[in-house]
């Protein structure tokens, strides 16, 4: 079909309508290094407000505004779509598929997330962004005034909608489009991490949009869900909150050990150690992860029984993961350990996340959390995790996969300096913020008094943001000095174990020309050490079937993102609020409508171009 | 370790517990903090050990054996930490019963105090951003500044009148939320043993001046304590001192019908009887009288979205205020 001549039409038409997975991937890890920038300048006003005490540079209800979207930012708009651009770049190539299982879905499910982002950050110029915290809590998220929580609502549902979707996709992806001799239990650490969180996103991420559909109805339309004098009950919305939140953070920080264990292993050329216990730890905590939600509501007043339970059962989360960090030291034990710059976020991740494991477990203990909680030392755990570990191990992951990625290779001398500065940034923003927790600095306070003694430590936090900040800012360097320079790479240049570095650079569009045949654990690694020079075909050249190009994701997520504006603005705009919901979800409807009354059977790349295009590959 | 203990201001700091309630939660975040300092020792020293010995020297291009896992390892560093956390979960299981205000737990307290009525019970209301301090069987309510009794166990009942807020006294207990509604009303106990004044605050974020939501908290030896209740309980609003008639007079025609002063006036914003007393203005200021005046004025820049309307007194009629407030004393 006339798909294949696609590339005659505009650049920007193709970025519109790719449903390519590797292009896919790349759009979302551009929006979310953009909204990743966007929450890290919303944490430097906060420390710059933060340095020392009785500061007046940012207070009250826009301190509220800018704690707020900071940590929604990180979670829903950095974090997780950079996570989502490393399924993209990574997992159909690991399990050797030409791309994931529903690729239209696949642009659908990114162009929901970016016009929700969108959405969620025009806040700030339409009357003041929202102001309840990332969590949200009713009644202050019911009674927050102006429109600024209406925006969290709707930017967040159009935002979760995309991302349940792609947990879908991946789930179908891995569980059908491996390669012959793929079995589960050869499947790269990454995958199975990307398995795992796909699973919880499809459990979790439904809790979150019945939440966010009572938080909108007590807003808009005047229900009571949440409403104490009406019969409501505020404590419901932190149980569905938290019910999503806990494995939220797990759907976080399993694909950053996924990252961690190709790079250790490839960099200490060695096989991963424990392959199989691994991948029990990560299932066992994907697990755990639905069980232990209660955790972040021990002052709530649940009482002592539910206390004690929850509190054993976050106890028993270090198990699973204590397992994997002796695992990846035991798989450096005995390796001949490369410190590139990947390898150093993923060494650097090592010792980080076992001291935000350490207080995890601290704050486990239900009633020292009396103490803990909603304190500074609650801020630091997380950060700790948070930062220090999923941070960490997407840095890992993206000096690791940026040759397959754009193929180029970021520059190393900048990224140590990327490294160690971002790293002691990090320990000096974050360290000291356990003790002034435990000297009794609340959480989300904007100011504190000189006579509290706390002004000296928030001083050395606020100096380590700014280390942080120097750490990114010569990450942003080394993309655009990388991108300058132009040097390609070859297709395989960590001399990686597994499939995704057995393609050309750049990567064919159709991935594998043939698919290839999966002989074991570490697939490319193990051909190499056979002295093949690569994988073994698992079929004869033949046609290859492509998906169509669409612009319906981009329409469709247009129409809902209207369709959001305008329920925003239901109560206050009228007439026009109303066209617009109606006519954003009648855009979304039609789209609907389009893409299942017209046959898109996609194209075939033809054998005789395919042969033309590889020379000397033998068919 | 021990360095943690006296660390930040001794009205504040978690560290500092005096009470006994922060005092077995000081215990328990000791223990748990030893037996992860183990941890992180041997995951350090063992990570130490590999980034030294096992990096790539120059020259070195063997290929390491490609090692698969060892089941012996993996049971090891599976059940020692299984070990290690039976360890922390029983203490904490104790504690967290100890902690909780139950019917037994009230039983053992008074046999132990020898009292008539058992423990003496508190009402905490969180507003919006000030607290209120009831003593249901006393009849007394105040704002801002809790007094309690040293050595004596107090059950604490917590809610709030508006959003959720968190009650937290780091010296003297672990904190509990406030949330609306009667059905979710909370119970805790405060046990203080030094006598003092601690700092109180909220912790959970509750609005734009969740940061300047602060109360003192008085602990009293028993007979200054029973002093101070029958002061307030017999301080009423015409003891005011004729000198200051003009600012009562103001004072009743705005400010009386949200303020309570002794038996009369409203509840809708803090209790002012013995406001003289009071360590803070609005809980965060210096007390004294341009601060009284300053946030009489503008009370919306000093704690922004509290509910205090803007009166627009002129500087006589705030001068009036102002004399008449520090006059509230509570009876001899």
């Amino acid at each position: 079909m006339s798909n294949a001549h696609a590339a005659n039409k505009s650049v920007l038409w193709d970025w519109l309508t790719t449903v390519d997975h590797k292009k896919i991937g790349i759009l979302y890890l551009i929006s979310g290094g953009f909204f990743f920038l966007v929450g890290g300048l919303e944490a430097l006003l906060i420390r710059i407000q933060l340095m020392g005490p009785e500061m007046t540079f940012l207070t009250g209800d826009l301190y509220n505004q800018v704690l707020t979207m900071h940590g929604t930012t990180m979670i829903f708009l950095a974090a997780m779509p950079i996570i989502f651009a490393f399924m993209n770049a990574v997992v159909p190539l690991q399990i050797g598929a030409r791309d994931v299982a529903f690729p239209f879905l696949n642009s659908l499910g990114f162009w929901l997330f970016f016009f929700g982002g969108v959405l969620l950050n025009l806040s700030w110029f339409l009357g003041g962004a929202p102001d309840a915290g990332w969590t949200a809590y009713a009644p202050l998220s019911t009674q927050s005034s102006g429109h600024g929580v209406d925006f969290y609502v709707l930017g967040l549902q159009i935002s979760g909608a995309g991302t349940l979707m792609g947990g879908i996709n991946f789930l179908v992806t891995i569980i059908n489009m491996r390669a012959p001799g793929m079995t589960f239990m050869r499947m790269p650490l990454f995958t199975w991490t990307a398995f795992v969180t796909s699973g919880l996103i499809l459990f979790a991420f439904p809790a979150l949009t019945i939440g966010f559909f009572l938080l909108m109805f007590d807003r808009i339309f005047e229900a009571n869900f949440f409403d104490a004098n009406m019969g409501g009950n505020a404590i419901i919305w932190e149980h569905i909150f938290w019910i999503f939140g806990h494995p939220e953070v797990y759907i976080l920080i399993l694909p950053a050990f996924g990252i961690i264990s190709e790079v250790v292993a490839t960099f200490a050329k060695k096989r991963l150690f424990g392959y199989s216990a691994m991948v029990f730890a990560t299932v066992l905590i994907g697990f755990l992860g639905f069980m232990v939600w209660a955790h972040h509501m021990f002052t709530v007043g649940l009482g002592p029984v539910a206390n004690s339970i929850f509190a054993v059962a976050t106890m028993a989360i270090a198990i699973p993961t204590g397992v994997k960090i002796f695992n990846w030291i035991f798989t450096m034990w005995g390796g001949r350990n490369r410190f590139t710059t990947a390898n150093l976020f993923s060494v650097g991740f090592i010792p980080t996340f076992v001291m935000g494991g350490v207080t995890g477990v601290m704050l486990a203990a239900a009633p020292a959390d009396y103490q803990y909680h909603d304190s500074y030392f609650v801020v630091a755990h997380f950060h700790y995790v948070i930062v220090g570990g999923l941070i960490l191990g997407l840095f890992s992951g993206l000096y690791y996969w940026y040759p397959r990625m754009f193929g180029v290779m970021l520059n190393e001398t900048l990224g140590k300096w990327n490294f160690w500065t971002f790293f002691i940034g990090f320990h000096l923003t974050f360290f000291p913020q356990h003790f002034l927790g435990l000297m009794g600095m609340p959480r989300r306070y904007f100011t504190y008094p000189e006579e509290f003694q706390l002004g000296s430590l928030n001083f050395i936090s606020t100096i380590g943001a700014i280390g942080m900040t120097v750490g990114t800012i010569i990450f942003v360097i080394n993309i655009i000095v990388t991108h300058a320079k132009g040097e390609k790479v070859s297709g395989d240049p960590w001399d990686g174990r597994t499939l995704e570095w057995a393609m050309p650079n750049p990567t064919p569009h159709y991935n594998f020309l043939q698919t290839p045949l999966v002989r074991g654990l570490d697939a490319l690694w193990i051909e190499k050490m056979a002295g093949n020079k690569g994988m073994t075909p698992a079929e004869p050249i033949g046609d290859i079937h492509m998906p169509n190009n669409s612009i319906l994701p981009f329409v469709m997520s247009l129409g809902f993102f209207i369709a959001g504006l305008g329920f925003i603005y239901i109560n206050t705009a009228g007439l026009p609020a109303l066209i617009a919901v109606i006519g954003g979800i009648g855009i979304g409807l039609v789209c609907m409508f389009l893409r299942s009354w017209i046959d898109d059977h996609g194209y075939h790349i033809h054998k005789e171009d395919l042969l033309k295009e590889n020379k000397g590959v033998d068919a | 370790m021990l360095g943690l203990m006296g660390c930040g201001n001794p009205q504040l700091s978690a560290l500092q517990p005096q009470g006994k309630g922060a005092s077995a939660l000081f215990d328990l975040m000791i223990l748990s903090l030893a037996i992860m300092v183990v941890v992180l020792v041997v995951v350090f020293i063992l990570f130490g050990y590999v980034l030294v010995k096992f990096r790539e020297r120059k020259g070195d291009d063997t290929i390491p054996e490609q090692v698969e896992g060892n089941h012996m390892l993996e049971v090891l560093w599976t059940a020692i930490p299984i070990v290690l956390l039976l360890v922390l979960a029983v203490p904490t299981v104790m504690t967290t019963f100890d902690l909780a205000v139950s019917e037994k737990s009230a039983e053992e307290s008074k046999d132990a105090s020898g009292d008539k009525e058992g423990p003496m019970t508190i009402n905490v209301t969180a507003h919006q951003y000030w607290w209120e301090f009831e003593y249901p069987d006393q009849g007394v309510i105040t704002s801002q500044e809790l007094y309690l009794p040293v050595d004596e166990r107090v059950n604490v009942n917590l809610s709030s009148a508006d959003v959720i807020h968190s009650f937290w006294i780091p010296t003297i207990s672990g904190k509990m939320d406030t949330n609306p509604g009667d059905k979710l009303e909370n119970k805790m106990w405060l046990h203080p043993e030094k006598v003092g004044t601690f700092q109180g605050a909220c912790a959970e974020l509750c609005g734009d001046s969740h940061a300047l939501m602060y109360f003192k908290v008085k602990v009293l030896e028993k007979e200054e304590f029973d002093a101070w209740i029958e002061s307030m309980k017999n301080t009423k609003y015409d003891d005011a001192p004729s000198q200051v008639a003009e600012g009562q007079k103001i004072f009743e025609n705005n400010c009386l019908s949200c303020h309570a002063v002794g038996d009369k006036g409203g509840n809708v914003g803090p209790a002012l009887t013995g406001f003289a007393d009071n360590e803070k203005v609005a809980g965060i200021l210096e007390h004294n009288k341009d601060n009284i005046k300053d946030w009489i004025n503008n009370p919306q820049d000093i704690k922004p979205g509290n509910n205090m309307p803007d009166f627009n007194f002129n500087e006589q009629q705030l001068d009036a205020l102002a004399d008449y407030l520090l006059e509230l004393k509570t009876a001899e």
